[in-house]
């Protein structure tokens, strides 16, 4: 009798499995296509890196900024955490900032002065601000946690010697600075190759391109050139990222108002 | 003489081989006094200052040696040519606590218009009106994260005292004060050992801070050398001839307690700093309080401009105009952030006092040039603050109607030049 019913739930399960795929619905491939992107990055424990931002106007001027980043991986249920340390230009050397990320809800931010040895809370609300003068906002920086966009996935697509999901997602919280954001994540390791973003007007606002991504403890995949044009202003600015170092000891002590005081 | 700077370098460069770190700021400032020369005669005064910071790290950032030396030259006051320890601390950190020994400096607190809670350093009152450069403090901190909360405790042996600018310093008070004629309350003078201790802890979106301080009070009195005017003759009424009228700081013994409270709801950021203070025996237990808001509004008209609005009430039931110049007034202010490459920023402010009528208005904009320069431009404005009292007024106990007549011909604007090596 038990195992009647076993092998009658599993021939049910086996005819349910190809309709429950065909009727998987774009929202839901494309969530399912951010999960696993999700579980892939899961599992790092900690990193630090070292960042150049080159910034560039319309006119050609330049300008170079070095940051120094160390994260630590959200526990369960909970987001990541960052420390960002600028080393250059000289007048904001010793400028740290400390991200709580959370997965639903606003994200902490910390800012520490160091010519008044001051911490000053960030209001988050500040995410559709630019970071450091740059095309990057504050939410394009921080930890992308899956519950912050709703998705739709739209396509596959050629993306160079490799096939890309092509697929949408809608910032979840009412202050982002954008509507929605098309994304192209390779099939093969779901890395993200570029993203376009569109603005409250829904106009195409940013887009970013990702090239030289390289493998960490055979498992974790990192940018190494991030490139943001803004369209809309002819600005552009570059993210070279380098020195990835994983599982440094980092623990929640160094993640604390007290660790950003102290941050070198 | 010249062999001292060539082994200075030679040490600098032998130390950076050593994991050490040299870097540093020097800048070049000068003052345009808008409401004419005043006592000290002179529209214009240049000054120049340098601070270095000489870091070391090891044992795998558990410790950090800090140095941070500074000096200033002023062409004209021989109060603000000065030099400091700013720092010189070792910060050790262990499992659960960690520990600073030395020379340092310590910020506690919220608000924007006032630092009412921010206790353990003095201010160094002859770099900048806002009084924000601190001096260094001799001190021992043991700091504990937990999961109840943050706890710091310090002791601190030996005592700065306020920076006042001299005779031919401007901006100034009316009547100079003499900084080798402190006196305190304590009979240890400046060796007395103060103690504080602060906790603070996160409630969701609260952060809350209470914090207590116990020893010689870093705000002095200032008092009119009637001694002297005595032994010069002088039995009330005007000030006989040639005599030099000064002030003479007195520093009591105080307990403090203060409180600091952030809330944040949404992009609104609500602050509060209040005080309790005893132990002055010239005042009764006198409170303060500074609270407000802080709101920034981002990518203005569709711009990349960060715009920030700041609004605060300054309060305080000191009914002595000289001492509490911001007994009930509002501060308004507008922090502009342009996000662009010369990361160009300027912050105005205004404090008005409603029943006086009295206005401070000022700005402190700057920006980047290339990657090693930044220039700021500062202006501090008062109106309608009155005339400032004169020393006979002082010495007879005629006390100003505005609590800001003191400074009123003191207005300024100031260029600086800042290269960071």
């Amino acid at each position: 009798m038990l195992r009647r019913t076993l092998s009658l739930s599993v021939l049910l399960s086996l005819l349910i499995a190809p309709v429950s795929l065909l009727a998987e619905t774009a929202e839901e491939k494309g969530l399912a296509i951010a999960r696993e992107a999700d579980r892939r990055g899961q599992g790092f424990g900690d990193f630090e890196a070292t960042m150049k931002m080159v910034l560039s106007s319309r006119r050609g001027d330049r300008s170079e900024r070095e940051l120094r980043v160390r994260t630590l991986e959200g526990k369960e249920g909970e987001g990541d955490k960052s420390l960002t340390i600028f080393d250059t230009p000289a007048d904001v050397r010793g400028t740290a900032l400390l991200t709580w990320s959370h997965p639903t809800g606003d994200d902490d931010q910390w800012l520490y002065l160091p010519a008044l040895k001051r911490v000053k809370t960030i209001a988050s609300r500040n995410q559709s601000g630019s970071f450091m003068g740059s095309e990057f906002a504050f939410e394009d920086m921080r930890a992308q946690e899956v519950e912050k966009y709703r998705y739709k996935y739209l396509r596959d697509e050629p993306c160079g010697e490799l096939t890309c999901f092509v697929y949408e997602r809608y910032p979840q919280d009412q202050y982002s600075g954008y509507t929605r954001q098309v994304v192209w994540m390779d099939q093969a390791e779901y890395r993200v190759h570029k993203i376009d973003y569109f603005d409250r007007k829904q106009s195409l606002l940013k887009t970013l391109t990702v090239t030289d991504h390289s493998l960490h403890l055979e498992r974790f995949w990192q940018p190494g050139k991030m490139e943001m044009v803004n369209h809309q202003t002819g600005k552009s600015t570059e993210l070279l990222w380098s020195d990835y170092r994983f599982n440094t000891g980092l623990s929640e002590a160094d993640f604390t108002q007290n660790s950003l005081m102290r941050a070198r | 003489m010249l062999r001292l700077p060539a082994a200075c370098l030679l040490l600098l460069a032998s130390a950076s081989a050593l994991g050490w770190e040299w870097r540093g700021e020097t800048g070049l400032e000068g003052r345009y006094f808008t409401e004419g020369p005043g006592n000290p005669d002179y529209w214009h005064n240049g000054s120049a200052y340098v601070r270095g910071e000489l870091l070391h790290e090891w044992n795998d950032r558990r410790d950090l040696f800090t140095f941070v030396p500074f000096a200033r030259i002023d062409e004209n006051d021989s109060q603000r040519s000065h030099a400091d320890i700013r720092e010189l601390i070792w910060l050790h950190v262990a499992d659960g606590w960690e520990s600073r020994v030395g020379i340092g400096k310590v910020f506690w607190g919220v608000t924007e218009g006032r630092h009412l809670v921010d206790i353990i350093n003095q201010t160094d009152a002859v770099e900048q009106p806002d009084g924000e450069d601190k001096l260094g403090q001799p001190m021992i901190n043991v700091s504990t994260v937990r999961d109840w909360g943050t706890l710091d405790l310090y002791v601190l042996p030996g005592f700065r005292e306020r920076t006042f600018a001299g005779p031919d310093g401007r901006p100034g008070l009316p009547v100079p004060v003499d900084t080798d004629a402190a006196s305190y309350a304590s009979r240890a003078e400046q060796y007395r050992v103060d103690a504080a201790i602060r906790w603070q802890q996160m409630f969701g979106s609260l952060q809350l801070a209470l914090s207590h301080f116990s020893g010689n009070g870093r705000e002095p009195l200032l008092t009119p050398n009637f001694d002297d005017a005595f032994a010069a003759g002088w039995v009330g009424g005007p000030l006989p001839p040639g005599f030099k009228p000064r002030l003479d700081p007195f520093y009591p013994v105080i307990e403090q307690s203060g409180l600091e409270a952030q809330y944040l709801l949404g992009g609104w950021l609500f602050k509060l700093e209040a005080i309790a203070r005893s132990g002055n025996r010239f005042e009764r237990r006198m409170h303060a309080a500074d609270a407000g808001f802080e709101y920034t509004q981002v990518g203005l008209f569709g711009s990349d401009m960060d715009l920030g609005w700041i609004v605060e009430y300054l309060w305080e039931d000191r009914a002595d105009n000289f001492v509490s110049p911001f007994a009930s007034d509002w501060l308004l202010g507008n922090r502009l952030t342009l996000n662009d490459i010369a990361g160009t920023e300027l912050l105005w402010g205004l404090i008005w006092d409603p029943q006086t009528e009295e206005r401070v208005y000022s700005l402190e904009s700057s920006r980047r040039f290339g990657d090693r320069w930044r220039a700021t431009l500062e202006a501090s404005i008062y109106s309608r603050a009155g005339d400032p009292p004169t020393a006979d007024e002082i010495f007879n106990g005629v006390a100003p109607d505005k609590p800001l007549a003191a400074f009123s011909r003191e207005d300024m604007i100031q260029l600086e030049l800042i290269y960071f090596f």
